[in-house]
C-alpha cells in the first residue's frame, strides 16, 4: 500500500463572475483612487499638459483653500445640492403616481407615452431658453430643468417595473378575494418597489448631470456656475475642484440610496 | 344521482392574437362531483390551463356555461382555491405573511387567522421557516407554502395547475403522498392538471384526457385503484395497465401535434 496522495490534475481556469471578498474589493477601490490621483499628479507636472491641467496639489493649495476660506465653496455646494435634491424630490413624488396611472390605465399610458418618449430624447440644455423665458432666471428655473430630466428617467423606469410585475401574483391575490384597490396597493406597489429605488438612483445621477445645464440659466452661485466662472478666468484648479465636488456628491448620494435599497429590499 | 358540484357545459374559447386566432377549447363538457379528485392530462397547448383559469374565474369563455353549485362562475372566488405551478408566493412577504395574505379577505378574527396559519404551517412542516422569505426556500418548500396557503382558506374546490411540475422526482413523490393523505382525510374536491400520466393515475379517481389543439375532452378514464394510495401503488399491475393505456392515448395526441 502506498501512502502517495494523488495530486489532482491542474484544472482549467474558468472565468469567474464574482466581485471578490469585501476586503479585496475595498483595497482595490482605494488603490484605484490613489493610482488615479498619482497619474493626475504626474501628468500635471509634464511641461505641455501642466499648462492646461492643474494638479491635485494645485487644486488643494489654491482652489480649495481660496474658495473655502472665502466661504464660497460651502455655499456653492449647498446651493447646488438644494437644487438637485429639490428638483429630484419633486420629480420622485410626481413620477410614482404618473407611472402607476400609466400601468393601471392603458388609455392614460397611450395618451402620455408619445410625449414622454419625445421629451426624453431632448437634451436638457435645449430646454433652457424656453425655461428662462417662462420662469425667469431664479431658483425655479434650475429646479424645473432638473425636475424635467429626472422625472422623465424615473417615470419610464417605474413604469417598466410595473409592467414587469409577475401576473401570477395578481391572479393569486384575486383568488383570495382581493379587490382592484387591494391589487394595486398590496401587489403592484410592493412588487415594483425595487424598480422605484432603481429609478430614484437614476434620477439623482441624471439630476446631477443636468445641474451644469440648469446653472447655465444665469446664477451667481452653484458648482456649475463656479466651473463656468473659473473657465472664464482660466482657473483650471477651480474647474477641477468643481468637477471633484460634483463627483463626490453624486457618489455619496448614490451610496446612500444603495444603502436604502439594500435595507428595504432584503427579500430580493 | 346527485347533482355535480361543477358543470362545464359546451365551452368554447378562442384567443384572438395578432398572428391569427388560436382555438383553445372546443366544445368541452365535463362534470365534477363534490369530493372528487379529477386529473386532466394532455399535450402542452391543449387548453388545460385555460380550462383551469376559467374555473378559477380568471379568464372568460366565448360560449357555453360553467357553473358551480348551480351558480355561473363569473369571477374569482374564495370558494375556489388555486395553486399555481410557479408557486405565486409574494416575494416581499415572509412565509407567515404569505399565509396570512390568503386569509386577509375572510371574515375571521385576528386570533382565528393566526391559529389557522399556525395549524397549516405545522401540517406542511414549515413552522421554523415562518419568518423566512420565499427566496430562502427550496422549490419544494415554496410549493408546500403555496399548498398550505391554498388549503388554509378552506375552499370547496382546489384547482391545481401542474403544482409539482417544476420539482425534482423525490420532492414530487413526497408532495404527491402529502396531497393524497390530505385528500383521503378531507376529501376536498380537486381539479388537478398535469402532463405526467403516472402522477394522474396515482392521484385521481378520474383522469380526463384532452386532445391537442383545439382542446377537447378525448376520453375520461375511471381509475379503479383503491385508496389509500402511496408510491407503492405504482407497483400494482392494474396501475401500469391504466398508465400504459392512457399514455398510449396521450402519445397519439403528441404525434398529432408534431404532424
Amino acid at each position: 500500500m502506498s501512502d502517495n496522495v494523488e495530486v489532482a490534475p491542474k484544472h482549467k481556469k474558468l472565468k469567474q463572475f464574482t466581485d471578490g471578498s469585501p476586503k479585496v474589493r475595498l483595497i482595490m477601490m482605494v488603490g484605484s483612487i490613489i493610482a488615479g490621483f498619482l497619474i493626475w499628479f504626474f501628468l500635471s507636472k509634464q511641461p505641455v499638459i501642466g499648462i492646461i491641467l492643474a494638479g491635485p496639489d494645485d487644486v488643494v493649495s489654491h482652489g480649495l483653500i481660496e474658495e473655502w476660506t472665502a466661504g464660497r465653496l460651502q455655499k456653492n455646494i449647498l446651493i447646488s445640492l438644494w437644487r438637485v435634491l429639490g428638483g429630484w424630490s419633486l420629480a420622485f413624488v410626481t413620477a410614482i403616481p404618473v407611472a402607476f396611472l400609466m400601468g393601471w390605465y392603458n388609455k392614460f399610458k397611450n395618451i402620455v407615452d408619445p410625449w414622454l418618449q419625445f421629451l426624453r430624447t431632448i437634451p436638457p440644455i435645449a430646454l433652457i431658453p424656453l425655461v428662462i423665458l417662462f420662469m425667469g432666471v431664479g431658483e425655479q428655473a434650475k429646479i424645473i430643468v432638473i425636475f424635467i430630466t429626472s422625472f422623465l428617467v424615473m417615470v419610464v423606469t417605474i413604469y417598466q417595473g410595473i409592467r414587469n410585475v409577475d401576473l401570477t401574483l395578481v391572479k393569486a391575490a384575486y383568488t383570495f378575494g382581493a379587490s382592484d384597490v387591494d391589487i394595486l396597493f398590496r401587489v403592484i406597489v410592493p412588487a415594483s418597489f425595487p424598480y422605484i429605488l432603481v429609478a430614484a438612483r437614476l434620477g439623482i445621477s441624471t439630476g446631477l448631470t443636468t445641474l451644469i445645464a440648469a446653472e447655465l440659466t444665469g446664477t451667481t452661485y452653484g458648482l456649475g456656475n463656479m466651473i463656468q466662472e473659473a473657465q472664464l478666468y482660466f482657473r483650471m484648479d477651480k474647474v477641477m475642484l468643481g468637477i471633484i465636488c460634483i463627483g463626490i456628491i453624486g457618489f455619496t448620494l448614490d451610496r446612500l440610496l444603495l444603502l436604502a435599497e439594500k435595507k428595504l429590499t432584503r427579500w430580493q | 344521482m346527485t347533482k355535480p358540484l361543477i358543470c362545464i357545459d359546451k365551452v368554447f374559447k378562442t384567443y384572438k392574437g395578432v398572428s391569427g386566432n388560436v382555438e383553445a377549447l372546443k366544445n368541452v363538457t365535463l362534470d365534477i362531483a363534490e369530493n372528487e379528485f379529477v386529473c386532466v392530462v394532455g399535450p402542452s397547448g391543449c387548453g388545460k390551463t385555460t380550462l383551469l383559469n376559467i374555473l378559477a374565474g380568471l379568464e372568460t369563455y366565448d360560449s357555453g356555461q360553467v357553473t358551480m353549485n348551480g351558480e355561473p362562475i363569473i369571477g374569482p372566488g374564495i370558494e375556489r382555491g388555486v395553486i399555481f405551478q410557479q408557486y405565486a408566493l409574494f416575494p416581499w412577504l415572509t412565509v407567515e405573511k404569505n399565509m396570512e395574505f390568503g386569509l386577509k379577505y375572510l371574515k375571521l378574527t385576528k386570533e382565528e387567522k393566526k391559529k389557522i396559519v399556525q395549524h397549516y404551517m405545522e401540517i406542511v412542516g414549515l413552522t421554523e421557516f415562518a419568518h423566512a422569505f420565499p427566496k430562502e426556500l427550496s422549490g419544494g418548500m415554496k410549493q408546500r407554502v403555496a399548498i398550505a396557503r391554498g388549503y388554509s382558506t378552506s375552499p370547496r374546490v382546489l384547482l391545481m395547475d401542474e403544482p409539482f411540475g417544476a420539482l425534482d422526482a423525490q420532492t414530487r413523490a413526497q408532495l404527491q403522498e402529502d396531497l393524497l393523505r390530505t385528500w383521503e382525510l378531507e376529501r376536498k374536491t380537486c381539479f388537478f392538471i398535469t402532463h405526467d400520466v403516472e402522477e394522474a393515475v396515482l392521484l385521481a379517481q378520474r383522469v380526463v384526457l384532452m386532445s391537442a389543439r383545439p382542446g377537447r375532452v378525448k376520453q375520461i378514464i375511471n381509475i379503479d385503484l383503491p385508496y389509500p394510495r402511496n408510491q407503492e401503488t405504482k407497483i400494482l399491475p392494474r396501475f401500469n395497465e391504466l398508465k400504459n393505456q392512457i399514455w398510449a392515448n396521450v402519445y397519439e395526441e403528441y404525434l398529432s401535434v408534431k404532424k
